[in-house]
């Protein structure tokens, strides 16, 4: 394939957007063909490269198509394309989750004002997040990396007439902001670093060949830097995939219509922290691992701790989404690379898949309530559905399969992809003991619970006795652009669709050859990691059916056979405040408004205070009183005194003169005769006297 | 003899011309204007200039000065004898006059008059009359047709509006 | 006595005595005598001059001629006028006739 089609990933989908944005308005709601066409023009090239890379098995780095962004001599960086089995399963999530996406929308966003801006807008996203895929450098990742912070701002806060929307989406880029404050840090970090070796670089082949090659001269200090670098940049994917402390905005950017959620925020914006954590895995050093990895436990399990008392369908997957990347960090921190980004496309699938299920579901809410002219009630809520199933077999069927595959049972691809990482974590203990342990606790816990949310979510939703009759009356199946790609979506959660092998229990096949399991210059041993893996794959697995049936069988006996009052049981375990502290969400948000918020907001009304009450009210306006003084005097001294005294001054002493001199002008010749000898004898006098 | 007629008839002169100037009642003062006028012709007597005598009396009492008396009876109120001069300009007036003359007088005195032969005299008429229609027939003209405008202009002027 | 000097003294009296009355009399016809009074003492000098500066030539006295003639016809539309005047004012007050008064 000539390297130059390539360039078509990021032209087609930029094209969409600017055409969406300027001409769609006027063609209306047939200009969604465009996007559509293009979109599918994408990938379809994706899935022709995918293709050549299974059938040449080149594990080869093809990165041409290079061009000099900067060069000034001493600093020079450049952009390209790099193009491996990465890139290439990448390409074809992302233009398959977008295009299903689309196709989905066309359905979804319909009769929606602002329709043609909402194709545009996700054009941008695709754009971006091929930029983000295909970048071979640092800096040409993150460019593309703000770009994505700015389409999901656009499309979180797409009705943005809504308060809830318009904060959320301020929210979500601010908190990203944050984590690539760390991440361009990291860069530069990086930049001097390779600078001080010798050749200043920021691709990642140049650095892993640089590393690779001095690795054994480095000092200490060397090592600490290096260390420090990757978790600087790693904090980037900490805002970018919601992990631990920056999970805050993921929850609220379900405020976005829900194929958003499903494009952006399920399967491909978040998971571009993970891809970016795996294209800089080869020169993260052990250290740096060990906090990626106690990142990625902490958010995995806390996560799915809140996910368990949600009412809210979306915020139910929302955290089950924060979940899962946590997982996916998780794996690559102790070093499980392959299981980490097979974690990321298989999660891809299915979480998209539960999304635009969820959608259908809400979507048909929605319509029922609209048709019942109830805008009271929320349609998001699960306390106001149940028994759904038999209205909307197709989304039923579908979203069975995808939280099947979520909860880890097999015969679906998220057993595969799972069980893969919880062998990591288990290997990860077995090699360093100690507080390890908290990993794989983690990772099993967090399994539990996933699967006893997820099916709690499916129980309350699909089964039982519909909360609202009038409103289950209404429900109706969604048509064919909806239910296209739930079941295409539900098709590739199994696990069939990843190994093309009719073991369900083997992972090996298409996908694990392709992608390689990892290199690391700066110190791991894969060799050792990978062993690890392979040996206590067969704990793993094992315990991991174990907890995938305790989790569905405590939601079943909780929902579907409602065996336990489950209020109650919350009564119960608040009595220790639990159940409040999953509901608030560990009160995070509280406690980042009390200790950042409101000092940083004194400080802003400190200075607002000074600026406006000091500064302007006294100082500037004193400026305008006092001119307005000044002028006031100048108008009342050249009226009062130029005008009336002086300029009518003159004309009145003249006109005193007139009357004065008048009395001369008596109009009797003889005092004009008499005035004439006068003056002669004035005149006499005066040349007499000189 | 001759040096008392001489100033008698300067006294009677200057007396009736300080009254005409004067005398609040009109006619006395026309009447002092006759006086005054006789006694410059008796001047010209004097002064060896007998038609100018002559023509004095006839002309300015005969002619004007009974114009004078017409007006003076015309434009007169019986009743109602004139009102006499204006007060408030005699100061000044009388300031200009004596100012002037003492300019005059002043003049008078100081220059030294060339005085000609003073010969007998003829009788001037036969001179005059050569002066006129030799030496000053231009002038003659001139005043003979400035006598046809007077005589035009103050027909025109005393004419009924109709 | 005389002598030219006693004559323009004459002249010179009565020309001030003129001056005088034209200034300050009120009735017009006054007026009209106080010119008269100007021009007599003006003849006066010619005929002085004339007399103590020769008598071959009697320019002078032509002159004195002329004046009277002049002032003949002067004093004739003087009273016209006056006439006029008193037609309009009915009065020969001079005092009345003001109306360049401004």
């Amino acid at each position: 394939m000539p390297i130059s089609i390539f360039t078509l990933f990021l032209i087609l989908p930029l094209a969409s957007f600017i055409f969406q944005l300027s001409i769609g308005k006027r063609i209306g709601r047939n200009s969604h063909w465009v996007s559509l066409s293009f979109i599918f023009v994408t990938l379809c090239i994706a899935l022709g490269n995918l293709f050549s890379e299974i059938s040449h098995h080149s594990d080869g780095h093809t990165s041409n198509l290079v061009f000099n962004w900067i060069d000034l001599g001493t600093f020079k960086i450049e952009h390209g394309f790099q193009l491996d089995s990465l890139s290439a399963i990448m390409l074809v999530v992302v233009s398959l989750v977008s295009f299903l996406v689309h196709l989905y929308s066309t359905e979804y966003m319909k009769g929606d004002p602002r329709y043609t801006r909402y194709f545009g807008f996700l054009g941008l996203f695709t754009f971006s997040m091929n930029g983000i895929v295909l970048a071979d450098n640092l800096i040409m990742m993150y460019v593309f990396w703000e770009l994505v912070g700015l389409s999901s701002y656009l499309l979180i806060g797409f009705w943005f007439e809504k308060d809830s929307a318009a904060n959320a989406s301020k929210k979500a880029f601010l908190t990203n902001r944050v984590g690539d404050i760390g991440m361009f840090l990291g860069i530069m970090t990086i930049y001097f670093f390779t600078a001080s070796l010798g050749s200043a670089t920021l691709s990642f082949d140049g650095i892993t060949a640089l590393f690779q090659s001095s690795f054994s001269s480095f000092t200490p200090a060397d090592i600490t830097i290096v260390t420090i670098a990757g978790v600087l940049i790693f904090c980037g994917a900490i805002g970018k995939s919601a992990q631990f402390p920056l999970n805050i905005w993921l929850p609220d950017a379900m405020e976005g219509p829900t194929p958003v959620s499903a494009l952006i925020h399920a399967a491909t914006m978040v998971a571009a922290g993970v891809y970016m954590t795996v294209r800089i895995f080869p020169f993260l050093t052990p250290q740096a691992l060990e906090v990626v990895a106690v990142v990625g436990a902490v958010t995995a399990f806390g996560a799915a701790i809140i996910a368990i008392t949600q009412k809210d369908i979306k915020k139910v997957l929302a955290y089950s989404t924060v979940s899962q990347l946590g997982y996916m960090v998780m794996a690559l921190g102790v070093g499980a690379y392959q299981a980490g980004f097979f974690h990321l496309t298989t999660h891809a699938m299915f979480k998209a898949c539960l999304f635009l299920c969820s959608g259908s579901v809400i979507h048909a809410m929605h319509h029922a309530l609209h048709h019942l002219n109830d805008h009271k009630t929320d349609p998001q809520d699960m306390s106001n559905m149940g028994g759904m199933r038999n209205k909307m077999p197709i989304t039923y069927a579908s979203m069975l399969i995808a939280t099947l595959a979520i909860a880890g049972v097999p015969l679906f691809s998220g057993f595969l992809s799972k069980d893969m990482i919880l062998a990591g974590t288990l290997a990860y203990y077995h090699a360093h003991h100690g507080w390890t342990i908290i990993l794989p606790i983690a990772g099993f816990g967090a399994a539990v619970i996933t699967a006893f949310y997820m099916f709690r979510l499916i129980y309350l939703t699909f089964h039982g006795e519909p909360a609202r009759k009038d409103v289950y009356d209404q429900i109706h199946e969604s048509p064919l652009p909806m239910a296209f790609p739930l079941m295409l979506l539900a098709g590739l959660s199994l696990a069939f669709s990843f190994t093309f092998n009719l073991n369900p229990m083997d992972s090996h096949g298409w996908f694990t050859h392709l992608i390689s399991e990892g290199i690391n210059v700066v110190g791991l041993n894969m060799s050792q990691v990978i062993d690890g893996i392979h040996h206590a794959h067969h704990d793993a697995m094992i315990i991991s059916l174990t907890v995938a049936g305790i989790g569905i069988g405590l939601a079943t006996i909780f929902y579907l056979y409602k065996l336990v009052n489950v209020e109650k049981l919350a009564g119960i375990l608040n009595f220790f405040g639990l159940y409040n502290l999953s509901y608030n969400k560990f009160y995070i948000d509280e406690i980042y408004d009390a200790i950042l918020y409101r000092p940083f907001m004194w400080f802003c009304n400190l200075f607002s205070w000074i600026d406006w009450d000091l500064y302007d009210q006294k100082f500037i306006d004193f400026w305008g009183w006092f001119t307005l003084k000044i002028s006031d005097g100048a108008g009342y001294s050249d009226y009062n005194w130029l005008d009336q005294k002086l300029v009518d001054g003159f004309g009145k002493i003249t006109n005193k003169f007139g009357q004065g001199l008048k009395v001369t002008q008596s109009g009797i010749i003889q005092n004009y005769l008499l005035g004439g000898v006068i003056g002669f004898v004035t005149i006499f006098i005066i040349f007499k006297a000189f | 003899m001759g040096d008392l007629a001489f100033s008698g008839l300067a006294i009677m002169t200057i007396v009736s011309a300080f009254w005409v100037v004067v005398s609040t009642n009109l006619v006395r003062s026309a009447v002092a204007l006759l006086f005054t006028l006789f006694g410059l012709a008796g001047f010209y007597i004097f002064l060896f200039a007998d038609f100018i005598a002559a023509a004095q009396v006839i002309i300015y009492v005969g002619g004007i000065l009974v114009l004078i008396i017409f007006g003076v009876m015309v434009t007169n109120k019986i009743d109602d004898p004139e009102v006499g001069s204006s007060s408030r300009n005699q100061l000044f007036a009388s300031f200009g006059a004596v100012f002037i003359l003492s300019i005059l007088l002043t003049v008078i005195m100081r220059t030294e008059w060339k005085i000609g032969n003073i010969t007998q005299a003829d009788e001037t008429i036969r001179k005059i009359g050569s002066h006129l229609m030799n030496d000053f027939v231009l002038p003659f003209e001139l005043v003979s047709v400035l006598l046809l405008a007077a005589l035009i202009g103050a027909a025109y002027l005393s004419r009924k509006d109709s | 006595m005389d002598n030219l000097s006693t004559y323009l003294i004459i002249s010179a009296i009565l020309f001030s005595l003129g001056i005088y009355g034209v200034m300050t009399r009120r009735n017009a016809v006054a007026i009209l005598m106080g010119i008269e009074l100007i021009l007599n003492s003006a003849n006066l000098n010619f005929v002085a001059f004339n007399r103590f500066s020769g008598m071959e030539k009697l320019e002078g006295q032509v002159f004195s001629i002329f004046v009277i003639v002049l002032a003949a016809a002067e004093a004739a539309i003087a009273l016209a006028i006056i006439i006029n005047l008193y037609k309009n004012l009915n009065t020969v007050d001079v005092d009345e006739a003001d109306s360049l008064k401004g």
